[in-house]
């Protein structure tokens, strides 16, 4: 294990885990403010990606690609809000997962028929294309820093937007306590709404960012989500703060297991042995600590107060 | 003060028991020509639909498993197609390796289910509502993702079996590679799976369970510690899945990853609440209007998903009790 | 004086910082009928929730027919002989009387782990349900669902279905409350009745009720206990007046 690739991984890691925080505070908050299960949040991800690929084939420019289907996954999230999810939220969660379930479907096929099966890649601009020296030696793809960049901004801001206005007081009141939100005279149908558009939003940009890197294809969504909820279960629905820790945590120790634990192994077991429990364990990895941090809090390692 | 009118909802026994009488049947009849397939089809000229009527039924098996713990017990179990993973996993390795002793495989393959679900259930049934969704999700993916790293059992293209499994009763033998035997085992394991179920619901334990889906508190309050039989139930139902699960994989002679892949867990849900939740014969209905909506839809247009999520969603929001609620409804409106 | 059947000693639990149960101590001797009332808001309902076990205390400590159950669970409290009723009806809802009473005579009888015989069938759960039925007057109203039974008659099979588990001590959260003026009567009786049978900690906001019912009341007042004696006590005790009574005292 050297150094440099250690060093690399790990933010290969961190990567991963502030695009999952995208994905994740925008389906933390629907969870908690509106007590929804949106498996349909990833479509959303995936949505955004092909709006992506389409604008920047279109204008010829990824940036200006991006800044188009950024609007244009917003307005899609408060499409699918207004004519399907509203009329969800007095229903249980069987019924939440069925509809939204029937939605993946739907969009997945939709996505097929538009945008046909094979998946779209993005070239990437050449200003961002190439590696950049950061300290110590390490060389890292410039691209790859662009979207830790952008995702912490994203986080800062929406952390801001949480705790500093109006709007993230609402958002605030309405994830602890949703009675009392409707009793301080919040338009709660228009909040549910804003807050799921901002969610589609993120979700959107977490695809669009990184489909110069994988490309654009359908059932990406459905992958990156059940990350997200395990995300989310660690974190304690609710909580961007327990969505952020947890997405960190997921993408590093996911990252780094995949690149590390079958070199780990070789200290305890043979190299047959270590070859095969590897890849299967390091898959595995990020349940079982799912699965740790349940036995010990039930709710999630940041619970939202005043539930 | 007042007293609030006693709310006198008309309950005509006779009414009801038509009701149930009228969704039994339907699903009599089915099992009926179900019965009957493998020489009637043939002689329709249809043979086909030999193979379809199989694979219903083995999907009816792993839908009433499901319906034990979802409709009778109120646990929306995300990944219950993991058992089906598991058990036919187990069929497949061992035959791999040449044990295709089915007294070895099929005992040894539902034990491997009730050990996992225990361990699943023991950790998911700690948590409530969201939380239990996506953790019995998160478990089964975990599963999915094993079956694709392992290499030696094919990775994500699947392993073939190439024995089926022998049942050797040593005065006779039970010869699954003949597939008319086949499809009358899955035919009596299907039946024995619902029989299992309308026993265990009408028991005392299954009171319990429902009773705990009605009303936990209250169930607390009279003194009973409903989580451990929560999870024999779920133990119960995983085992269950893994017969439709260890079938699945002789009737295919393949297993691969992607039976437990979650969109299967999601059509597992859907024939349940199809057919109607919490009803004897609902997942029966269920999973024959599902597998044939699928496939006369996809007779028609390969992208049949365009229609079919939309009319999940329509379901949802509209046709409350599932087919088994229309079919009540379409009888009880005949009755008046 | 005899030893008390429920003890409970500097008994605390708190919501974010606001106590509603503050260092409660409570005797209760067995055969009593023991009134707890209070203003608004005063925690009867929360200290009934921490004796019941379906709320964990912050501190303190509950003994129960010489067991310390502080810590034991709900079900393991029921199974003691500590049942209790619900100021909102807590019944199933979507099966019959007979079936809800069924079910706990099943749980007073043993664990359920019995998966193959009909439970609907079984004479040894559903005689005693019957019986229950009858006792509260519900006989004729057997087979109805329970959720389609009057609000009275609810109250009834709740109190059936606690009495089916065989319990030595009631806790009973308001069980008129929402009952019309004849109904209450009736249900006065039947507790007067009961107190042969059981020792009974009885929240009630019907105070000539209570002052008919109760051989000792006390009386919380922001989850703290101020006074607890007899009616004429409780009726005498100026601090009582003022910060309960008080209003009508001073009017």
């Amino acid at each position: 294990m050297n150094f440099i690739l250690l060093a690399e991984q790990f933010l290969n890691g961190i990567q991963l885990g502030l695009l999952l925080f995208l994905l994740s505070a925008g389906l933390t908050l629907v969870f908690g403010i509106m007590d929804l299960v949106n498996l349909a949040h990833g479509s959303l991800y995936m949505i955004g990606a092909f709006f992506a690929a389409t604008f920047t084939a279109l204008t010829g420019s990824f940036v200006i690609g991006v800044l188009l289907a950024l609007p244009a996954t917003l307005v899609a999230g408060i499409v699918i809000e207004v004519t399907v999810l509203r009329t969800l939220y007095t229903r249980n969660h069987l019924d939440h997962v069925l509809a939204t379930f029937g939605l993946i479907l739907f969009f997945n096929e939709l996505v097929r028929v538009v945008w046909g099966p094979a998946g779209l890649s993005i070239p990437l601009p050449g200003v961002l294309d190439g590696s950049v020296s950061l300290v110590l030696g390490i060389t890292y793809p410039l691209y790859r820093l662009v979207i830790i960049i952008v995702s912490l901004a994203v986080a800062v801001g929406l952390y801001l937007l949480v705790t500093r206005t109006r709007i993230g007081m609402l958002i605030r009141a309405g994830a602890s306590n949703r009675t009392m939100a409707g009793a301080l005279g919040v338009n709660i149908q228009r909040l549910f709404t804003l807050v799921f558009g901002l969610g589609a939003a993120l979700a959107g940009l977490a695809g669009m960012m990184i489909a110069p890197v994988t490309q654009a294809s359908i059932g990406m969504g459905e992958q990156i989500l059940i990350l997200a909820f395990v995300v989310i279960v660690i974190g304690g629905i609710g909580s961007i703060r327990g969505a952020l820790v947890g997405a960190l945590l997921i993408g590093i120790i996911d990252t780094m297991g995949r690149s590390f634990l079958d070199v780990i192994l070789l200290i305890f077991l043979p190299p047959n042995a270590a070859e095969t429990a590897g890849p299967a364990l390091s898959s595995m990895m990020i349940y079982i600590l799912m699965a740790l941090v349940l036995a010990i809090r039930p709710q999630g390692l940041f619970p939202p107060r005043g539930q | 003060m007042t007293v609030e009118t006693p709310a006198t909802v008309p309950q005509s026994p006779r009414l009801t028991t038509r009701l149930r009488d009228a969704r039994t049947s339907v699903a009599l009849l089915l099992l009926a020509i179900a019965a009957i397939t493998p020489v009637a089809a043939p002689a329709l000229g249809q043979p086909f639909y030999v193979d379809v009527t199989a694979r219903i039924m083995i999907w009816a098996i792993a839908a009433t498993s499901l319906n034990l713990i979802l409709g009778y017990g109120g646990m929306v179990s995300f990944g219950h197609a993991v058992y089906l993973g598991i058990a036919g996993y187990t069929v497949g390795i061992l035959a791999f390796d040449n044990i295709t002793n089915g007294f070895i495989q099929w005992p040894l393959a539902l034990l491997i289910c009730g050990l996992i679900a225990l361990v699943f259930g023991a950790i998911s049934l700690r948590t409530k509502g969201v939380y239990f969704i996506m953790i019995t999700l998160a478990f089964a993916q975990m599963l999915f993702f094993l079956g694709i790293s392992v290499e030696k059992y094919g990775s994500d293209d699947g392993l073939l079996i190439f024995t089926r499994s022998e049942f050797d009763f040593g005065f006779a033998e039970l010869d699954l590679s003949d597939a008319t035997t086949l499809y009358y085992v899955i035919w009596i394991l299907l039946i024995g799976s619902v029989y299992l179920s309308h026993r265990i619901v009408n028991s005392r334990f299954g009171m319990v369970i429902q009773g705990a889906m009605a009303n936990e508190t209250r169930m607390q309050a009279i003194g009973v510690p409903t989580y451990r039989y929560r999870l024999t139930a779920f133990v119960i139902s995983g085992m269950m899945c893994g017969v439709a699960g260890l079938l699945s994989a002789n009737f295919e002679r393949f297993i691969s990853p992607d039976v437990m892949n979650w969109p299967r867990s999601g059509e597992l849900i859907v024939m349940v609440v199809l057919g109607g939740m919490g009803t004897l014969f609902g997942p029966i209905l269920g999973s024959v209007a599902f597998l044939l909506l699928s496939e006369i839809l996809s007779t028609w247009t390969e992208h049949w998903h365009l229609i079919f999520g939309p009319f999940l969603v329509l379901v949802v929001l509209f046709a409350r009790g599932g087919l088994s609620g229309i079919l009540d409804r379409l009888t009880g409106r005949a009755d008046r | 004086m005899t030893e008390p059947l429920l003890a409970v000693r500097g008994l605390c639990k708190s919501f974010g910082g606001i106590a509603a149960t503050d260092n409660v101590d409570l005797d209760i001797t067995p055969g009593e009928i023991h009134a707890i009332i209070g203003p608004n808001g005063a925690g009867k309902t929360t200290l009934i929730n921490v004796l019941s076990g379906l709320l964990p205390s912050d501190a303190g400590t509950i003994h129960f027919d010489h067991a310390n159950i502080t810590r034991a669970s709900a079900p393991a409290r029921c199974r003691r002989g500590l049942a209790r009723s619900f100021q909102i009806t807590s019944i199933f809802r979507n099966v019959s009387a007979l079936d809800n009473v069924a079910l706990a005579v099943q749980s007073a009888a043993g664990h359920s782990f019995r998966l193959w015989r009909p439970a609907r069938r079984d004479p040894a759960l559903r005689g005693p349900a019957r019986a229950l039925l009858e006792r509260v007057g519900l006989a004729d109203r057997a087979t109805v669902m329970a959720g389609n039974l009057a609000h009275g008659e609810q109250r009834q099979l709740e109190i059936a279905i606690v009495l089916a588990t065989r319990p030595k001590m009631l806790l009973l959260d308001e069980p008129m409350a929402g009952m019309g003026i004849e109904e209450s009567e009736r249900l006065l009786h039947f507790l007067r009745e009961l107190k042969e049978q059981y020792t009974m900690l009885l929240i009630e906001h019907d105070m000539d009720a209570v002052f008919a019912l109760a051989d000792r009341i006390t009386v919380l007042v922001y989850g703290r206990v101020i006074a607890t004696g007899t009616p004429q006590e409780i009726r005498a005790n100026p601090d009582v007046r003022r910060a309960y009574l008080g209003d009508e005292a001073a009017a």
